[in-house]
């Protein structure tokens, strides 16, 4: 990039005189390399996946066959054991959203409108640097705090609670662990931007603390949170490590994909289940937009 | 005073609570690496510095630590040059297909990564008849990189506006000339910030490249997904967590340096 271009200097061309004159052809010129790669490269890899899942499979040799036929979406709808799966990644996703965004909100209420700017800073710090920790670490993390006499087993005796171990209990939590910091910094962010003087009118008006939360912060922290979800859900939607980490035998949507491209190796079905996190996430994404919340992120 | 004394107490008490418990997974991570044990059991019966001593010799860690850097650094680089073209292509120009081309630089990054995952698996194997391996990680580690270099350098040109690369031009310069003496040293810390970003999305990763690496190509996180299930290398696994935990301080760090503002630089996508 800067090397070609420190040595192509003085001298003025032709070439250097049009891009100087025609925007349009340097827009164009510029565009060309990130399209090829995202818009030819990538759009037709997406599209024929898509293309896949419309295709069968020889149950026989487990080649491709190129015959149209909606055959894996409709295993995807009447075998039971994928209806499950697929409602149960769901529902795992939006319940790891919910505790994401309860957790979140106080403490970014905390960092927005009470802590110092200096406990803000290193607040913000304390909540970002979490994210650059490798993924897999945090993950395996979780799986020794919820072992058999691991640390949460350990904590609970006095209490007489116990790790629920590994499954979809501990599959939830890691999840709300791994994402919280996608859903803290856009509430943060929202929030900062609620003027302190409708914390003020509010209470002047008489509303209590939990009131003026209720009726005035939450409202407009609302589109925030809502950019925050998109991430939440979406990460949840798709994953299919950490189910392996910490779920122990519990199966989500990933999973299935995965084992279909490896071990079942029938792409054509890989594909079909790939579409429903895209199509559940399309259909958020469009509800999302319509709260305000794509301009949040 | 625009939020009560009570309100604020019970606040500080939730965030405290918080922090704990986004810090206690980390440290135990941490105090496991020193585990006598080779299980999870807590409290550890004794403390030792042998798995580190083991871990650093373990040829398997170090093999994929390299093939990590080597993916992350050819994939940041590809993302700097792609994605610094497409913020400079959509600065002014209000084209038609403006949104369309942002929602296509964060699609990648959007839809799940199994999604994306397979397609390129797909695309790789059947379409173009590749071999998976070293490169096929690259490329699809720099397809969804490119977003991070672009929110970054994006925003970055539209607060430095274009008066300064006017003044260039008026005095001369040609645009690769104002590109390499005016718009470069001012998109530079974007730049680093956009790039150090990739970089540790790409070393991170694990979804897309199950998909993209084949059986001979092992990343780090590859690695330790591999031998996390296999007691006799638990601990050395441990230790390899350590280690990336005290590393990921680098770039928080680095960072602050950067921008000292923390918030915009790092956390435009995930």
């Amino acid at each position: 990039m800067s090397p070609t271009d420190a040595t192509a200097a003085p001298a003025r061309t032709g070439r250097g005189s049009i891009l100087a004159r025609s925007s349009g052809l340097r827009t164009g010129l510029l565009l060309l390399p990130p399209m090829l790669w995202l818009g030819v490269a990538y759009l037709a890899a997406l599209a024929a996946l898509f293309v896949t899942s419309l295709w069968g499979q020889d149950d026989f040799t487990g080649a491709i066959v190129r015959v149209w036929t909606l055959h894996n979406y409709q295993d995807l709808v009447h075998i039971p054991v994928y209806r499950t799966i697929a409602f149960r990644t769901i529902g795992i996703a939006a319940l790891v959203t919910v505790v994401d965004a309860v957790v979140a909100f106080p403490i970014a209420l905390f960092m927005a409108k009470v802590a110092s700017p200096r406990v803000r800073r290193l607040l913000v710090i304390a909540v970002l640097m979490p994210l650059w920790a490798s993924y897999l670490v945090k993950a395996y993390a979780w799986r020794g705090m919820f072992s058999e006499g691991g640390l949460i087993d350990w904590a609970g005796k006095p209490f007489g609670l116990h790790s629920p171990g590994y499954g979809l209990v501990a599959t939830t939590i890691t999840l709300a662990y791994l994402w919280l910091p996608y859903m803290i910094l856009p509430i943060f962010a929202g929030l900062e931007r609620v003027p302190n003087s409708l914390f003020e009118a509010s209470g002047d008006l008489g509303a209590g603390a939990l009131t003026t939360i209720r009726r005035v912060v939450l409202p407009m922290a609302f589109p925030a949170v809502v950019a925050g979800s998109i991430f939440t859900f979406s990460l949840s939607l798709g994953d299919y490590i950490a189910v392996q980490i910490v779920g122990g035998a519990s199966q989500l949507l990933g999973n299935v994909v995965y084992a279909n491209v490896g071990s079942a190796n029938n792409l054509p079905f890989a594909s079909a289940l790939a579409t429903v996190p895209v199509v559940v996430m399309l259909v958020y994404l469009a509800a999302a937009r319509r709260t305000g919340a794509l301009d949040n992120l | 005073m625009i939020i009560s004394p009570r309100l604020k107490a019970v606040l500080q008490v939730l965030t405290t609570l918080v922090v704990v418990v986004v810090y206690v997974p980390l440290l135990l991570v941490m105090v496991n690496s020193f585990n006598v044990d080779r299980t999870f059991g807590w409290p550890p019966r004794g403390l030792t510095f042998h798995w580190w001593n083991v871990a650093f010799h373990s040829s398997g860690a170090r093999h994929a630590l390299l093939v990590s850097l080597e993916v992350a650094s050819l994939a940041t680089l590809i993302s700097l040059v792609l994605g610094t073209c497409g913020a400079l292509a959509l600065r002014r120009t209000r084209f038609f297909g403006r949104n369309t081309v942002s929602l296509l630089i964060i699609l990648p990054i959007a839809l799940p990564g199994i999604v994306t995952g397979i397609a390129l698996n797909n695309a790789f194997r059947t379409m173009l008849g590749l071999q998976l391996g070293f490169l096929t990680v690259v490329v699809a580690h720099a397809t969804f990189c490119i977003v991070t270099v672009f929110n970054n350098v994006q925003a970055r040109v539209q607060r430095i506006g274009t008066s300064l690369e006017q003044a260039s031009a008026d005095l001369g310069a040609g645009p690769l000339r104002t590109f390499a003496l005016v718009t470069f040293p001012m998109l530079r810390s974007a730049l680093l910030a956009g790039g150090l970003l990739s970089f540790g999305l790409s070393f991170d990763e694990i979804v897309v490249t199950t998909f993209t690496a084949g059986s001979q190509t092992q990343t780090l996180p590859i690695w330790i997904f591999q031998n996390l299930f296999r007691p006799n290398q638990a601990p050395v696994v441990n230790v390899v967590a350590a280690v990336l935990v005290l590393v990921s301080a680098v770039p928080i760090y680095l960072a602050q340096r950067l921008s000292g503002d923390t918030v915009s630089g790092v956390t435009a996508t995930p």
